[in-house]
């Protein structure tokens, strides 16, 4: 049986980045993430898996110069006792010795020790349920009294990040992060709803208000009526702008639009830094800062890419517009790729985004009083990129599309494929609501800090009728 | 050295890690607290991506994920909970948090948990069929290997940039019951991906090429020409981009199809892979991945496609994706119908689902598609290797166009989208050609088909003969919630189907 002592993560920092000057190394990062969570799922009205888990991940990268440059080694284990850190490190090491130099070699970034270095990982447990599972029990037991059935998902976790590094840096962040997302469906199966929300707790979710809710828009069901597919003016909601925009902005690669292969490259070579994209006051900005949307305000890269660095570990990250009153202002790089396509300085990718319209206001509900014959989403589903070109996506509505008529909701519509861009939606939608939080129903199991306003679309381009109900 | 040779075996590394000792403390503080079954998995996976942008390394990694999971069913309640510290202490902390899952979770759960019968299998290993083991080849060697690859590539005319991935995985699996099962089992696979760029500089336009390589439970000797011909397909390769990015757009409209087994792999996995897992015809999966419109009331009178359609659920094919010797509930490994004559027939399932539905199935048993893609997430029903069988004797795929008049030949894989019910599909492809009077007549862009699943596989009117027959397949297929990925294969032959909807991309774009 092992005898080996499993360090904090600060013990696991110091000591690797004194192993690894022991080998020579000429610098070194040392990531270590401590996480926890704990989830509940359901569906027929009763739960089908659930689970309190932890793990734990430590990343050494080892810099040493190769030739005229330099070379970086990445190894990472799921945990690092006082027997084995050695071995990680050394592997790190022998690694970056193997290695050509890097492209995007530069100097580590420096820093200090932040004032909560020593603090202990953050966690959480299956006790965040308290209150939660009991109320959950009782809409599962309501609906099956009233011939209904849900099906849904609640996640909870908690990371904590320590980065440290051979130049001075000695970084941690805790964050929280959770959501719910709940389906439900009328007895015989034909009609479907969804609703889904991020929480930081879930002290602010109520599973009795999203039960009322889901029973709502069922309640929209009750008169169904076959739609055609075509351009259709369309009322995205919240959350359908997140499923669709979420891509957009993974698609601000800095790198890939210089080279020519991006939605965002101009034709004689370059980036569409500069160029409206849209005649409206759209914006599009990140900040780890964002109330409620909060995230790591630093560098954190394991592996390097067109927009992200493994020598940028720890650069402190700061509100960024991609696009501002309608005009792109930045793509996310890192330092080697701000430097290639002539940015001033990098602006790598931050984990949340928040979309607006300058002089928006008004809700979803206030969008459809608008309207005098359209449809209503709920969300879109399996959304894959069709052109990188246009950035033509591709996907489908899911549980609920609605047909709007004189400003009310009267009934429910089939499904549909889709084939749109969100570069050209943002050019193309005649009203939008006010900015709220909001929670993709295709991205936010792994991208849940978005705040969206709903648009409305006048030609929303719906490519076939889907039998999906 | 080199790992070499068809058996090899489980590694030493993990073999002396404490896994007896570790599943022994949990089982029994499991039964100590009442779980009338338990299951203990301690697993190790290590996972390197090499990464190479213009024949110079962009990124490398090497990680290791290694814990350990207790699952319990307790007052007839699962619980599950997950750990790192490879101590007893934590076995039992990981055995007792699963119980105080159930526990909490009791309130929920309206339906008692019991798992079909198998057989118990008293500490057997199992090792998937490769030669090199990838994480015994030095990192120079394999990049150097890469580089030239690219070099091969950028020196040709009209490619602007090349990028190659090659994702590794060693996975170790130790698992055990409290029904008496315990098992060691290794695994290997490996998947290359590799594209060229092409970019028009006056037009704007760009386009790529990737390599129709699937990725395949093998070794490095993949990456060195056992069972993929590198040389051909890489000479080949620009001279297709180079066409394509001069090539007429289609027309859009209803054509005739002949789908290579390179892009077809896809559209089984979307449309009849998943469609048959029997968690999402019955719900499971309504909130994330979706259900199934091939509904259990529908077994044994549901037309799925054509007479010629046969297609079959299985955990057992050579180099494999989701090849086991036993699943994570600790089933042996199996093959069975899924669409028989056109007809569907089976469903692919796991201990519980087998349970309940014992009758419907006509079985007893789980046919073992109960999969977890690491220690730290709960094991699911996950997709076995489903495969559409050959026709003995059938036609090349020469002779497949050689029925088309007026159609379109699709090979390689790109973009993939399919309905919460497995109803509406859309998929694009690496090349067109357009096909006439039985004949390729040039490439074709912008070029996406469009159909619903019964009716694509119903004008399904043949399928290729064993010579055309290649196993695709992916890593990284999406599931659950917690999300978890699942790597699995797809064998299929050439097919021609009659009547498809092609669209124009650009055109679906307004342009």
């Amino acid at each position: 049986m092992t005898t080996a002592i499993q360090l904090t993560p600060q013990d696991t920092i110091e000591r690797g980045l004194d192993l690894a000057a022991a080998e020579g190394a000429d610098g070194c990062v040392v990531i270590v993430a401590e996480t926890s969570s704990a989830n509940l799922r359901w569906a027929n009205n009763t739960l089908t898996t659930n689970g309190a888990m932890r793990g734990s991940s430590v990343t050494v990268i080892a810099t040493v110069g190769a030739g005229e440059g330099t070379a970086a080694g990445v190894v990472g284990r799921s945990s690092a006792t006082d027997t084995s850190l050695g071995d990680l490190v050394s592997a790190a090491v022998a690694t970056a010795r193997g290695s050509s130099p890097a492209e995007d070699a530069r100097p580590l970034v420096d820093g200090s020790v932040g004032a909560d270095w020593a603090a202990e990982p953050e966690e959480t447990s299956v006790s965040v349920y308290e209150k939660f599972a009991p109320a959950l029990g009782e809409t599962l037991k309501r609906a099956g009294k009233e011939s209904r059935w849900l099906y849904g998902f609640a996640d909870h976790e908690v990371t904590t990040l320590y980065l440290g590094s051979s130049a001075g840096l000695r970084l941690r962040q805790a964050l929280p992060r959770g959501f719910v997302s709940e389906t439900g469906k009328s007895g015989d199966l034909s009609q479907s709803a969804w609703v889904g929300a991020a929480t930081r707790d879930f002290a602010d979710i109520d599973p009795f208000a999203l039960d009322t809710e889901l029973n709502r828009r069922l309640g929209w069901a009750s008169r169904t009526v076959s739609v055609d597919a075509g351009r259709h003016p369309t009322i995205l909601p919240p959350a359908a702008v997140a499923d669709l925009m979420t891509y957009l902005f993974w698609q601000l690669d800095g790198r890939e639009a210089f080279e020519g292969r991006s939605v965002f490259s101009t034709p004689s070579g370059g980036t569409r830094i500069g160029d409206a994209l849209s005649s409206q006051p759209v914006n599009l900005l990140s900040d780890p800062q964002l109330p409620g949307l909060e995230t790591f305000p630093f560098a954190v890269a394991r592996s390097s890419g067109g927009a992200s660095s493994v020598f940028d570990n720890g650069l402190t990250l700061s509100a960024t517009d991609w696009i501002r009153g309608g005009k792109l202002e930045h793509l996310m790089t890192s330092r080697h790729t701000a430097d290639l396509i002539g940015a001033p300085a990098a602006s790598p990718g931050i984990d949340n985004y928040v979309l607006s319209v300058d002089g928006a206001s008004g809700s979803t509900d206030d969008l459809v009083a608008g309207v005098e014959h359209g449809l209503l989403l709920t969300c879109l589903w399996y959304i894959r990129m069709v052109d990188p070109q246009t950035s033509l996506l591709t996907g489908l509505t899911r549980d609920g599309v609605y047909l709007v008529e004189n400003g009310e909701v009267t009934g429910a519509v089939n499904n549909f494929r889709f084939n749109e861009s969100p570069v050209d939606l943002l050019a193309r939608f005649s009203a939008a609501g006010a900015t709220v939080p909001s929670f993709s129903r295709e991205w936010g199991d792994y991208f849940s800090r978005t705040a969206t306003p709903p648009l409305l679309v006048p030609d929303f381009n719906m490519s076939s009728v889907s039998q999906a109900s | 050295m080199y790992k070499v040779g068809n058996v090899p075996e489980v590694d030493a590394s993990f073999l002396a890690l404490p896994r007896h000792e570790l599943a022994e403390a949990a089982l029994q503080r499991a039964r100590d607290l009442g779980a009338t079954f338990a299951e203990f998995r301690l697993e190790r996976i290590r996972s390197e991506s090499i990464a190479l942008r213009d024949s110079l390394l962009e990124s490398a990694s090497d990680d290791e994920d290694l814990g350990l999971a207790v699952r319990v069913i307790h007052d007839g309640t699962w619980g599950f909970a997950a750990g790192v510290a490879l101590t007893t202490d934590e076995a039992v902390q990981v055995a007792e948090q699963a119980v105080n899952m159930a526990q909490v979770a009791r309130p929920i759960n309206a339906e008692p948990i019991e798992l079909a019968d198998e057989p118990v299998y008293d500490d057997v290993s199992w090792v998937s069929s490769y030669e090199i083991d990838p994480f015994s080849v030095p990192r120079a060697e394999k990049v150097a290997l890469l580089t030239d690859y690219s070099d091969r590539l950028l020196k040709a005319d009209g490619v602007a940039h090349v990028s190659v991935h090659v994702a590794s995985v060693h996975e170790c699996k130790f698992y055990a019951n409290t029904e008496g099962t315990s098992y060691t089992q290794q695994r290997v696979r490996i998947g290359p991906d590799i594209t060229a760029y092409a970019v028009d500089n006056e037009t704007g336009r760009f386009d790529s090429m990737s390599s129709c390589v699937p990725p395949a439970g093998r070794g490095w000797e993949y990456l060195t020409g056992t069972g993929w011909n590198w040389d051909e397909e890489l000479a080949e390769m620009p001279g297709w981009l180079a066409e394509k990015m001069t090539a007429p757009a289609v027309e859009a409209g209803s054509y005739d199809l002949v789908i290579d087994p390179s892009n077809l792999w896809l559209t089984i996995h979307e449309s009849i892979g998943h469609a048959t897992e029997l968690d999402r015809a019955l719900g499971y999966e309504a909130n994330y991945a979706g259900t199934s419109f091939a509904t259990t009331d529908k077994l044994n009178t549901l037309k799925y496609g054509s007479p010629v359609m046969h297609v079959t659920g299985d955990r057992t094919a050579e180099h494999g994706l989701s090849t086991v010797g036993y699943d994570d509930e600790g089933v042996a490994g199996q093959q069975w119908d899924l669409v028989k004559d056109g007809t569907l027939v089976g469903y692919q399932v796991d201990r519980r689902m087998a349970k309940v539905n014992e009758d419907l199935l006509g079985t007893p048993r789980s046919n073992g598609c109960a999969y977890a893609d690491s220690s730290g997430h709960i094991p699911i029903q996950r997709m076995a290797n489903v495969s559409l069988r050959p026709a003995p004797d059938g036609p090349s795929t020469e002779e497949l166009i050689s029925r088309v008049k007026n159609g379109i030949y699709i090979v390689g894989d790109k973009s993939w989208s399919i309905d919460m019910q497995r109803y509406n599909f859309q998929f694009t492809g690496q090349r067109f050609y357009k096909i006439t009077d039985g004949k390729l007549d040039g490439q074709l862009r912008d070029v996406a088909y469009q159909a619903t699943t019964t009716d694509f596989w119903g004008s399904m009117e043949a399928v290729g003969g064993p010579q055309t027959y290649v196993l695709g397949g992916a890593l990284n297929c999406g599931k659950a919630q917690p999300g978890q990925s699942g790597a699995v294969s797809h064998g299929c032959p050439s097919a021609l189907f009659r009547s498809v909807r092609i669209l124009n991309t650009t055109q679906e774009a307004g342009r």
